[in-house]
């Protein structure tokens, strides 16, 4: 598949109306999260605190993972730890098969998304239902989510009747907000009823109380973890905080950043299982120490997914989730991305503008654009750059260092540009001015002007 | 060397020169809590009322149609309310589903979202019912209603062994187009009684 991130935005906005109608949707978070911010007076100085307690965090994770551990077995949670994603499949699998679970209810884990838990356990028999209603229409439809907080973002809800209609038999023609998610509602109640364990992510887990936190507006979490004995949740090293009472400067910001809201509507603490039943917690790896240990991008392990980066990011606004070869896209996934594979990603620290909005929402300001062009570096200095790119420095560099060559050189496009204006709009030049006009070339350069006027 | 030691020991070699934990900043106080917090609960999609005492607390719950109208419903609140459903009698929770509405005690309010703090002893043997449940009524104490988060984790209880939420209006959903539907899989409507 194509990983390259101009190719397919170039793909996206081929649809016009629809990149239009996608950017205003995705314009409309930042808007929301704009109000809600401003209405806190303390708004900065909470986000500098969130990104002092992350970067404390993260300067002893081993630490707070210990104790995190000890206290959530005293909670008679059980911990397990993985190296990789491999790892982490096979735990979860082993837990649930042994257990003799068939059907299992799954919140939304961008980390789960990262170590293929789904296709792993399908493969092995276990039928696995998201039960976010974004995750369910992208699981139902066969796509991966196209935003992290919104993950059916793209699509129209016309689309999502059509896909119900199909897939749960609603009937032909739905496009309604409210019936639609009515349908969802009743079609996954039956499979929290039927299923014999619940899978979720961590948002944070607390080293000083040895629980974990999950948040939710739907209460698909609740739901799904309420119901069967079983409960099994996702986390990486990253998502240990020191203490519980930290919870009151991240949840402030979470969801006021994420959408816009003063809180989610479930925020829920799980400090041991359900009475009677079991909570595994599976603490993984899969590549984040190696982040840690690389100064320049350890914050971005600070990130709380609120999402908050794509919706400001005029990039992803502009080319949709799906034009990133990353699981997660925008900013924060153009680190993560090329961080784990930096030739499959290498495009993408490049679908920047580099304005630096990215860092300008973030709650525990990760520092994203300035991440962004050291990585250029890095896939410049790996010679992973296409071709094309590589060349038009090389030759710019020359030009540039060399002022005879320059001078000939705006003389030439000077003249060429006179006489045929219409060579911009074909070849490589053409991406400059399919949506603009270049200004009329001088007929003189400045050296020139200077130079008749004898200064 | 197990995966356990393995990643603790990487993640040691990684560990940065330890980071001192910074201070928080005091989270700003509204000078009336309790009319605050029944604006954010309004503004999260669910009902607010204050009520003076106890009585009024009973007529208000009587007054509310989805308690009224209910055949299936239960009500933890000490002394409030009377249970149609006996949650002892209950051994499985995919038992409670079809509950109509429950009322449940909450610990504490949160001002500036309309939170409500319900410990898991507030939710009887079966911790689903706040979720299952079709229509949902909180109850909180004005005393109990603070300005903000940060004040809310210095005051709230967290039993370990155990389990406890914010919760703060009812289930919602915007993943379709943004617009926002309540009612995705938890209680369609969330009342909340300031008593006091």
């Amino acid at each position: 598949m194509n990983t390259f991130h101009a190719d397919r935005a170039a793909a996206f906005l081929e649809d016009a109306p629809h990149a239009h109608w996608y950017d205003t949707a995705v314009w409309f978070m930042r808007s929301k999260r704009d109000h809600a911010a401003g209405a806190v007076a303390e708004w900065e100085r909470l986000r500098d605190a969130a990104s002092g307690l992350k970067a404390h965090a993260l300067s002893d994770l081993a630490g707070y993972l210990e104790e995190f551990e000890k206290n959530a077995k005293a909670n008679g949670i059980q911990v397990h730890w993985a190296r990789d994603g491999e790892e982490h499949n096979r735990i979860v699998h082993e837990i649930l098969a042994a257990r003799g679970v068939k059907l299992v209810a799954k919140s939304k884990s961008m980390l789960t998304e990262e170590c293929g838990l789904n296709p792993y356990l399908e493969s092995r028999g276990l039928e696995i239902v998201d039960t976010d209603l974004g995750e369910r229409i992208v699981q139902l439809a066969g796509e991966p989510p196209s935003h992290i907080v919104m993950p059916a973002i793209h699509r129209k809800k016309e689309s999502i009747g059509e896909l119900f209609h199909e897939k749960l038999q609603t009937p032909a023609g739905l496009s309604d907000p409210k019936t639609l998610t009515e349908a969802a509602r009743q079609h996954l109640r039956k499979k929290f009823l039927g299923a014999q364990a619940g899978l979720s992510g961590v948002n944070f887990a607390l080293a000083d109380t040895g629980g974990i936190v999950v948040v939710t507006n739907e209460g698909n979490a609740d739901m799904g973890t309420s119901l069967p004995p079983l409960h099994v949740a996702s986390m990486g090293v990253e998502k240990v905080i020191p203490r519980a009472a930290d919870l009151g400067v991240f949840l402030r910001l979470l969801a006021r950043s994420a959408t816009g809201q003063p809180i989610s509507t479930y925020t829920t603490h799980f400090h041991g299982p359900l009475r009677g039943g079991e909570l595994h917690v599976v603490i993984v790896d899969n590549g984040r120490s190696q982040i840690l240990a690389r100064e320049p991008f350890r914050r971005s392990l600070a990130c709380i997914r609120c999402g908050a980066c794509l919706n400001t990011c005029p990039v992803y606004r502009r080319s949709g989730g799906y034009s990133y070869s990353y699981l997660i896209p925008g900013p924060i996934g153009s680190v993560l991305g090329p961080l784990r594979d930096a030739e499959k990603h290498g495009s993408l620290p490049f679908a920047s503008s580099l304005c630096g909005s990215c860092s300008d929402v973030c709650p525990v300001q990760i520092d994203l654009h300035h991440q962004l062009l050291a990585l250029r570096e890095e896939i410049v200095g790996k010679g992973l750059l296409p071709w094309t790119k590589r060349l038009g420095m090389k030759l710019a560099g020359l030009v540039l260092r060399h002022p005879t060559l320059y001078r000939l050189a705006a003389a030439l496009a000077r003249r060429t540009l006179r006489s045929a204006p219409g060579l911009v709009q074909i070849g490589p030049a053409a991406t400059w001015t399919r949506q603009r006009d270049l200004p009329e070339p001088p007929r003189q350069s400045f050296r020139e002007l200077w130079k008749r006027e004898g200064a | 060397m197990s995966s356990r030691e393995a990643i603790l020991s990487a993640l040691r070699k990684a560990a940065p020169p330890a980071v001192p934990r910074p201070a928080a900043p005091e989270g700003s106080r509204f000078a009336d809590p309790v009319g605050r917090f029944l604006e954010s609960a309004k503004a999260v999609g669910g009902e607010a009322a204050r009520v003076p005492d106890r009585a009024g607390l009973e007529a208000a719950l009587r007054a509310l149609p989805v308690w009224a109208e209910a055949r299936k419903k239960v009500s933890l609140v000490p002394g409030v309310g009377v249970s149609t459903v006996d949650l002892a009698a209950i051994s499985d929770p995919h038992q409670l589903e079809g509950l109509e509405v429950a009322a449940l005690p909450g610990e504490l309010g949160v001002a500036e979202n309309g939170a409500v703090w319900v410990p898991g002893t507030s939710l009887g043997p079966h911790r689903a019912v706040f979720v299952i449940t079709e229509h949902l009524v909180l109850v909180v104490e004005a005393k109990d209603v603070l300005s903000n988060m940060q004040e809310a984790y210095g005051r709230l209880t967290l039993q370990r062994p155990g389990y406890g939420l914010f919760i703060s209006g009812p289930s919602k959903t915007a993943d379709i187009e943004q617009a926002l539907v309540i009612g995705a899989h938890g209680a369609r409507s969330c009342t909340v009684f300031v008593v006091g």
